[in-house]
């Protein structure tokens, strides 16, 4: 019993210094100088066009990287090759790779003096320190985040019901609408929640692309840094509070997906484990 | 000997299957993958080898790399073994105990995954900073960790915790409690259990959880460079110098280190995977 409560006490001591502490500091901090100071930090008209830059990205690299995870599902879940292996592996690639070597990559593609850099300046196109740039890179570092989780659900779940309503005369887009979607759905879920936090809050891989320039090409994550490094912290935790409750919503969701889903994403999270 | 060789199927690349679209959902899927991840890191590879052996030599040799390369390297040693304890201790208190707020704490384990790391960074700088609270409790004592070294450590572990946990907890979940009441009606001991039953069937998934959370901490940049140093061989990482060298256009000092990086991340999860593959077969496992 004394063991269980020493092992209990350590384990809350943990993750309150580790966890709650600097959850709890940024919402402190930001309302150091009270709600007005705050909320006026919030609608600063860089921090406005920081919020817009956040969703445009987030709005195309997730549905991107939701249509990759289907297809990659599809023909890895539901087909039997070779080489299986080695394709989940590469696809699992960018989590293991820095989110800035992510952003070198686009440089080295598209920047002036990069593969493409002569082409791109002479048709008037600009990606590096651009838009498309920081899409890009966003889409990279977030490229394995739908396909790793339904690909271990759908290799789980099966055949049986695809197979059964091909014979039964079902077109191949009947079966992906009517089957093979609602088998997978709150898997789908749980990897676009994810994929979503991610690409809103990323920030080694767009800072290298970026031009960093506060009220135009600063995402949120990036408007933290900016003004911090210009001293003004009550600004920078304002702006970090709204990328925190981000988070907290990500995790209320996350913890309501698992607890009504549990046994299909359990399945998700032993494959993962061993 | 015909027999044998009629028996013997013809090689395929793909098992027949009365399922239609595996053609254009590979070609999407390859395309996407070579479009998005191969390619960008072939034509960095490229570009490496295009700057010849002695020019790489050149630009890894130097003592700023090399320094670098040892600070997020032991680092990320340091965060992830520290880390490797109180993962364990805290995923076996979060499955095998009930408590208060046992399951609010559970879902808190993501948060480093789902707090962007600009966020973790601030905060942690904030907090230990030598005027922050933590960093007012510690520095009294002597102990400074913004701004030192140390920092790099204590936002690895923060960044890296939810690896261990979650690699881990499934494991305990599945372990079966027979065995462990049977050794306990045997007369072993509470720690003759842990160590002799439950430890080595954890291991193996320890190591992987362990593998993850240096991958991530190496390739780290946001949380770190807030609360680190950043001077160069003594709180310096290595994704910081990569994004220094092109803050000053060294478009082929930063490829060299990028792939030396990538090198050396990939030699680490080698290595942890033989690793494995011999605690796998030692314990049966």
């Amino acid at each position: 019993m004394a063991v269980k409560y020493t092992l209990i006490g350590i384990a809350v001591a943990f993750l309150t210094l580790f966890l709650m502490f600097p959850l709890a500091i940024v919402f402190g901090e930001a309302l150091s100088a009270g709600a007005s100071a705050y909320f006026s930090s919030l609608t600063d008209p860089s921090v406005i066009t920081a919020i817009q830059l956040t969703l445009i990205i987030a709005a195309i690299a997730v549905p991107a990287n939701l249509i990759f995870g289907v297809c990659a599902s599809w023909c890895i879940a539901r087909f039997d090759f070779a080489g299986r292996n080695v394709l989940i592996t590469l696809i699992d690639l960018p989590f293991s790779i820095s989110p800035v070597i992510a952003g070198l990559l686009e440089v080295l593609l598209f920047g002036l003096n990069g593969l493409f850099g002569t082409w791109l300046s002479n048709h008037n196109i600009q990606i590096i320190f651009a838009l498309p740039g920081m899409v890009i890179a966003t889409i990279f570092v977030t490229f394995p985040f739908v396909a790793r989780e339904v690909i271990p659900l759908a290799q789980e779940q099966g055949n049986d019901e695809e197979e059964a309503a091909v014979t039964l005369g079902a077109s191949g887009l009947q079966i992906f609408w009517r089957v093979s979607l609602p088998k997978i759905r709150w898997g789908l879920f749980y990897g676009v929640l994810l994929c979503n936090a991610r690409a809103m809050g990323e920030f080694g891989a767009v800072s290298v692309v970026s031009g960093k320039v506060f009220g135009e090409t600063d995402t949120l994550s990036l408007a933290v840094e900016s003004l911090y490094e210009s001293y003004e912290t009550q600004a920078a935790f304002a702006v970090a509070s709204l990328l925190a409750m981000l988070a907290l919503v990500t995790l209320v969701l996350k913890a309501a997906l698992e607890w009504w889903h549990r046994d299909e994403l359990h399945a998700v999270r032993v494959r993962k484990a061993s | 000997m015909s027999a044998t060789l009629q028996a013997r199927p013809s090689w395929r690349w793909v098992q027949p299957s009365i399922l239609p679209g595996f053609a254009p959902s590979m070609a999407i899927t390859l395309i996407w993958l070579g479009v998005i991840v191969i390619g960008p890191l072939g034509v960095m590879l490229w570009f490496t080898a295009g700057m010849g052996w002695e020019a790489f030599l050149g630009v890894i040799t130097q003592p700023r790399v090399l320094g670098d390369l040892w600070v997020s390297l032991s680092s990320a040693l340091y965060a992830s073994t520290i880390n490797a304890g109180f993962g364990l201790l805290v995923a076996w208190v979060l499955t095998r105990y009930e408590f208060p707020g046992r399951r609010f704490a559970d879902a808190m384990i993501d948060l480093p995954f789902a707090l962007p790391t600009a966020v973790a960074g601030i905060a942690l700088s904030t907090l230990y900073a030598p005027t922050g609270w933590i960093g007012a409790v510690l520095a009294p004592l002597g102990i400074q960790i913004a701004f030192q070294p140390a920092g790099i450590v204590v936002a690895m572990m923060f960044i890296s915790l939810p690896f261990i946990v979650r690699t881990v907890q499934p494991v305990i979940q599945d372990l079966e409690v027979e065995q462990e009441e049977a050794a306990s009606l045997m007369g072993a001991t509470p720690l003759q259990i842990f160590l002799r039953i439950s430890l080595p069937a954890i291991i193996p998934s320890l190591l992987t959880g362990f593998a993850l959370a240096l991958a991530r901490c190496l390739g780290e940049y946001g949380s770190i460079i807030f609360i680190a140093g950043n001077k160069p061989m003594i709180s310096e990482i290595v994704p910081l110098l990569i994004v220094a060298q092109l803050d000053q256009f060294d478009y082929q000092g930063a490829t060299a280190i990028g792939t030396l990086m990538l090198g050396v991340s990939f030699l680490l999860l080698l290595a942890i995977n033989l690793l494995q593959a011999w605690v796998r077969r030692r314990h049966g496992g």
